[in-house]
């Protein structure tokens, strides 16, 4: 069951964070540099129009993690969850780099049982052999023979569809969502070599306005040449534009940011290709989302 | 020509130790006053690692939100070098100084050569300002001010 819900929160996440939606989700720190010792940040987590400005819905904080320079997971602490934006608390007890973010992995998709097609994530249904028996709505047999237009069935992982299904046309589907922070000095920043990854090469902790950034996008850990970067920066209430604009990357994968302003920028990148991981699926979504602050000079 | 020739004799007999930066911080006419944190650091003109040479913060603030907390608010000076620093450290942090001129001697250990010297300020509930200088070792002399967080920033010989 719990599988079942993460993965179905994972496929909704990575839908509220592609950029053909309007809504955008971010992570917004209450800073990304930090001193003293054992400092705390808090962050900001919600799905919006415009960023950073919580008016739409709160990001659910199931698969929200932390990880200390040393890699280990850490849990996130004093999380709530309000009508627009959840919150939640980092003890950085550790100097260095942290991490902290989502991960997410599904497969969404189509296929046929009987020349009526089902859907694979989204919306939790009964998978087809339990719901013929019981002829519910949303049932085999209740829908079967009924012209086209009719409500879709679901299933929710790729073990619950059966033998005899048709027509599969599955896509692999993941996302990041992750911010750094820093406190003391920053500790390098390790990529997992899975998916749509950010690798700094000017490190989060070093973004100052009037000096360009450089960050590699990686995919499986080979660069991402030619991958469309969209920049965003907060605060667009105080402004008249968005003030949005592209960067894409070069044959290294790397992508040169000239930062137009300082504040919190949020940074998106998708890509899809032909490559799946999951077994039965044809092609891949990736999505990557960051929030970096930029230090005026 | 003679004069010149007389200023650098000076300048030679001086030792190196004796050179000094004085900073002014200005007196401020502000509802809500705290003492700002100031810190100076030297950069070789032509690139090099930063050498902080003083932090003022404060150093007796304890507790959950010790002074050091407030450190990265001199972000410039926290990037280029303070976040690598252990604090306290000797002879480099010491207490937030009031208002007034204050004298503070450059390391006799700064070997000649060309310098940018920055002194950056920051307030609690006030702004932060950034001066920086040519600084060249022996030291001749040189001025700077801020317009807000900082006054005239003097170098001399002694």
């Amino acid at each position: 069951m719990r599988m079942k819900t993460s993965l179905l929160i994972a496929a909704s996440l990575v839908a509220a964070s592609m950029p053909a939606q309007a809504h955008r989700q971010w992570l917004l720190p209450s800073g990304t540099i930090f001193s003293g010792q054992d400092p705390w940040v808090s962050v900001d987590a919600a799905v919006s129009n415009d960023l950073f400005y919580a008016d739409h819905v709160a990001m659910q904080l199931t698969n929200v993690k932390a990880w200390n320079p040393q890699g280990e997971e850490v849990a996130i602490q004093n999380a709530s969850t309000g009508r627009y934006r959840s919150v939640f608390d980092v003890k950085l007890d550790k100097p260095g780099t942290w991490r902290i973010g989502t991960s997410q992995s599904g497969v969404m998709g189509t296929f046929k049982v009987d020349g009526v097609e089902w859907r694979l994530g989204g919306r939790r249904g009964p998978p087809p052999g339990a719901a013929q028996g019981q002829g519910g709505p949303a049932g085999g047999n209740a829908m079967a023979g009924r012209p086209g237009g009719q409500a879709p069935r679901f299933v929710a992982t790729v073990d619950e569809i059966p033998a005899n299904a048709t027509d599969l046309k599955l896509t692999e589907t993941s996302g990041r969502n992750e911010i750094f922070v820093t406190s003391g000095a920053p500790t390098e920043i390790k990529a997992s070599g899975k998916g749509l990854e950010l690798v700094p090469i000017t490190h989060p902790a070093e973004l100052v306005q009037g000096e360009t950034a450089r960050f590699r996008f990686t995919v499986d850990g080979q660069p991402a040449a030619g991958l469309k970067v969209t920049v965003v920066p907060g605060g667009k209430r105080y402004r008249d534009a968005e003030g949005v604009f592209e960067v894409t990357t070069g044959a290294d994968g790397v992508a040169a940011i000239d930062w137009t302003m300082p504040g919190m920028f949020w940074l998106n990148a998708t890509l899809s290709d032909d490559k799946p991981s999951v077994p039965r699926a044809t092609a891949r979504r990736m999505s990557y989302t960051t929030t970096v602050e930029v230090m005026a000079p | 020509m003679k004069k010149t020739s007389l200023l650098i004799a000076g300048l030679a007999a001086a030792p190196a130790s004796a050179a000094s930066i004085s900073i002014t911080i200005p007196r401020l006419n502000v509802a809500e006053y705290h003492r700002p944190y100031v810190a100076a650091w030297v950069e070789p003109a032509g690139g090099g690692a930063a050498r902080t040479l003083f932090v003022w913060y404060d150093v007796d603030l304890r507790g959950a939100e010790p002074g050091t907390k407030w450190l990265s608010d001199l972000r410039t000076w926290w990037r280029k070098g303070g976040r690598s620093l252990k604090l306290p450290a000797d002879g480099v942090s010491g207490a937030t100084r009031a208002p007034g001129t204050h004298k503070v001697t450059l390391p006799a250990d700064l070997k000649p050569g060309q310098y940018t010297l920055y002194v950056e300020a920051a307030r609690e509930t006030g702004g932060r300002e950034i001066v920086s200088m040519p600084l060249t070792v022996p030291v001749a002399g040189g001025s700077a001010s801020g317009k807000a967080e900082l006054g005239a920033i003097t170098l001399s010989a002694r």
